[in-house]
């Protein structure tokens, strides 16, 4: 047989019939190995909070022996040196200090975050939204020293003695205190510090109500403040309430801003113009001096778990809530 | 004719692009006004003109006068919430507000209080729901939520939304095209019944919706009106060829 009179094959010609080859070849290899690397850092992080959450648990273990677990919670007097470890304090600052920095930060963020959404022009928008994250940039330490520097004078020359002259009969408004390192001063700063959180993800929360609900309002002569208030809150309130919330468990662990003009005295708070000692400034401060005094590292990894696992319950169930009502948009 | 709105020398923009060229019509009142042209034309663009929906777009801008019963509704201290109760709009597909079946057509009357009563509230949802064609499939679910409605009797419940502030011109663009052929003829049924008592005007892209609805047809293309008149004028007796020829399915 004439060899030249075989017509010249292509490629795939040649494999026709043949099987097609197994998939391990150099570049798929490559290709599975990026993909299993890749889901290993991203696993990582995971890992590290339980991991963390482990360990902690396991540090907190040998007071857990020596007192139960309420009288740790509950107890209210924190004196390492006499084997006093009283949590409550600290807890009950954490909280102090979280509601008042969200009870201030949240009404002029959801009207901030409502002006941008409903009223705001495309052009103002485009402006306002990237100076509303730079806050976000500034460091903790730098909203400290503002909050040392203008709001701890003022708490303590112009607010404290304000509220105690005109509403000094309501408990929470006695001033005590002679300094302005208070609640309120950590409030304030908190509520600045987490504003532009509570913005951004209230906004997220807004542009989801379709604008064609919106004009459904209008169409039959609402206002447009009438479709903000029966329409659109109403529409997105499980969502705000979730942005509130995780805004607030950020301002449940912000440490050093707010241990900077907390005052920081083992107290429980009666007022917001008293001190409080939060636990994150709790372990700050302490962790890693005077680590001789019996069970004292376990009762400082316990604050840092009990902190951890307040946070994690709040941060979870908020962002189910966000997930839910973004859908795709919250990545 | 007895025109309910005219439209004089009207252009629109949106930006820099001029989506209406100077567009001067009259709509007669107590009757049915279609209006047609193939997609893009403006036809969505000139009945936001009609109830002052067009300046809820960023940088939209209009010149010209819009005149309902003789007044210019682009004049300067014009309560816009009035001009919106009274020229009522069905959107092309329906919007349940997030409230329940009662509440959405109580919604408007609320806001406007034009009842004295919860009683005199009750009565009034029950006749618009009626006029709506939708009472007797909800009169037995009114307290759930209008979401749970099927998407041809949320736009029904959106018609007597619309009814129940007592508009005196009802818009409708293209207020079938989201709803199955059946839930399409109960709307379009609905509307015929209404002209009795209401200037309705309707847009649409379906040429035989527009034989079926039109008293009075505006055919448009391009940003421009070409064409109107009564229905049976144009339809059967196009002055343009322009109209002619979208008449006869060339687009
Ligand atoms: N929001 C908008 N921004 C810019 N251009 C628009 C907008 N809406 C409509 N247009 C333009 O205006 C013209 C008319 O649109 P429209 O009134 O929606 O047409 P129709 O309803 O007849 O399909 C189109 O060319 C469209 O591209
Ligand atoms: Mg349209």
């Amino acid at each position: 047989m004439d060899r030249q009179a075989i017509p010249v094959l292509t490629e795939s010609q040649k494999m026709e019939g043949r099987k097609f080859r197994p998939s391990l070849t150099s570049r798929r290899k490559q290709d599975q190995t990026a993909g299993r690397v890749l889901f290993a850092v991203t696993l990582l992080p995971i890992a590290l909070v339980t991991l963390i959450t482990i360990g902690l648990a396991a540090r907190f273990w040998p007071i857990l022996k020596v007192y139960s677990f309420w009288d740790l919670v509950s107890g209210t007097v924190w004196k390492p040196q006499d084997g006093l470890f009283g949590f409550w304090p600290f807890i009950s600052g954490t909280f102090w200090v979280t509601i008042v920095g969200a009870g201030l930060a949240i009404p002029p963020c959801i009207l901030t975050a409502l002006y941008l959404s409903e009223y705001a022009r495309q052009s103002t928008r485009a402006i306002m939204k990237p100076l509303l994250d730079l806050l976000a940039a500034i460091p903790s330490v730098v909203y400290g020293v503002w909050g040392v520097i203008a709001i701890v004078p003022l708490v303590e020359k112009n607010i404290a003695p304000f509220f105690e002259k005109y509403l000094g009969f309501v408990p929470i408004f006695v001033s005590k205190n002679p300094t302005g390192y208070s609640i309120l001063s950590g409030g304030i700063v908190l509520a600045v510090m987490i504003a532009p959180f509570i913005i951004a993800v209230t906004y997220e929360v807004l542009m989801t109500v379709s604008e064609g609900l919106r004009q459904a309002s209008l169409a039959v002569g609402a206002t447009q403040w009438q479709t903000i208030r029966s329409i659109i809150l109403k529409q997105t309130m499980p969502g705000i309430i979730a942005a509130v919330v995780l805004g607030a468990t950020r301002a449940l662990g912000e440490t050093m801003a707010v241990l900077m003009v907390v005052g920081n005295v083992p107290q429980v708070p009666r007022s917001i113009f008293d001190t409080a000692y939060p636990l994150p400034a709790l372990i700050a401060n302490n962790y890693g001096e005077m680590m001789s005094i019996p069970l004292y590292d376990a009762a400082l990894l316990g604050a840092a778990f009990i902190l951890l696992v307040i946070i994690l319950i709040f941060n979870i169930a908020s962002t189910l809530v966000l997930q839910r009502m973004l859908g795709k948009r919250w990545v | 004719m007895d025109a309910h709105i005219q439209i004089k020398n009207l252009n629109a923009y949106y930006d820099d692009i001029q989506a209406l060229k100077d567009v001067n019509i009259e709509l007669p009142r107590k009757q049915i006004t279609v209006i047609m042209g193939p997609s893009g034309c403006g036809k969505t663009t000139l009945l936001k003109t009609f109830n002052r929906f067009l300046e809820l777009t960023d940088k939209t801008s209009i010149t010209g006068e819009v005149l309902i019963d003789g007044q210019n509704i682009y004049e300067r201290d014009i309560d816009v919430t009035e001009v919106r109760k009274r020229v009522g709009l069905l959107a092309q597909r329906p919007f349940p507000l997030p409230m329940s079946i009662y509440e959405n057509v109580a919604y408007g009357m609320h806001i406007h209080r034009m009842k004295n009563n919860r009683n005199e509230y009750r009565k009034a949802v029950r006749h618009y729901l009626e006029v709506a064609g939708l009472y007797d499939e909800v009169k037995t679910r009114l307290t759930n939520p209008a979401t749970s409605l099927s998407i041809g009797q949320q736009q029904r419940l959106c018609l007597a939304r619309g009814l129940a502030v007592e508009p005196e011109i009802i818009l409708g663009d293209e207020p079938t095209s989201a709803l199955d052929p059946v839930s399409s003829q109960h709307i379009e049924g609905r509307l015929l019944g209404l002209k009795e008592q209401y200037t309705i005007v309707i847009v649409t892209h379906t040429l035989r919706q527009a034989k079926r609805l039109a008293d009075y047809v505006i055919y448009m293309y391009m940003g421009e009106v070409v064409e109107s008149g009564p229905a049976k004028e144009v339809f059967n007796n196009p002055k343009q060829e322009r109209t002619r020829a979208y008449l006869e399915g060339q687009f």
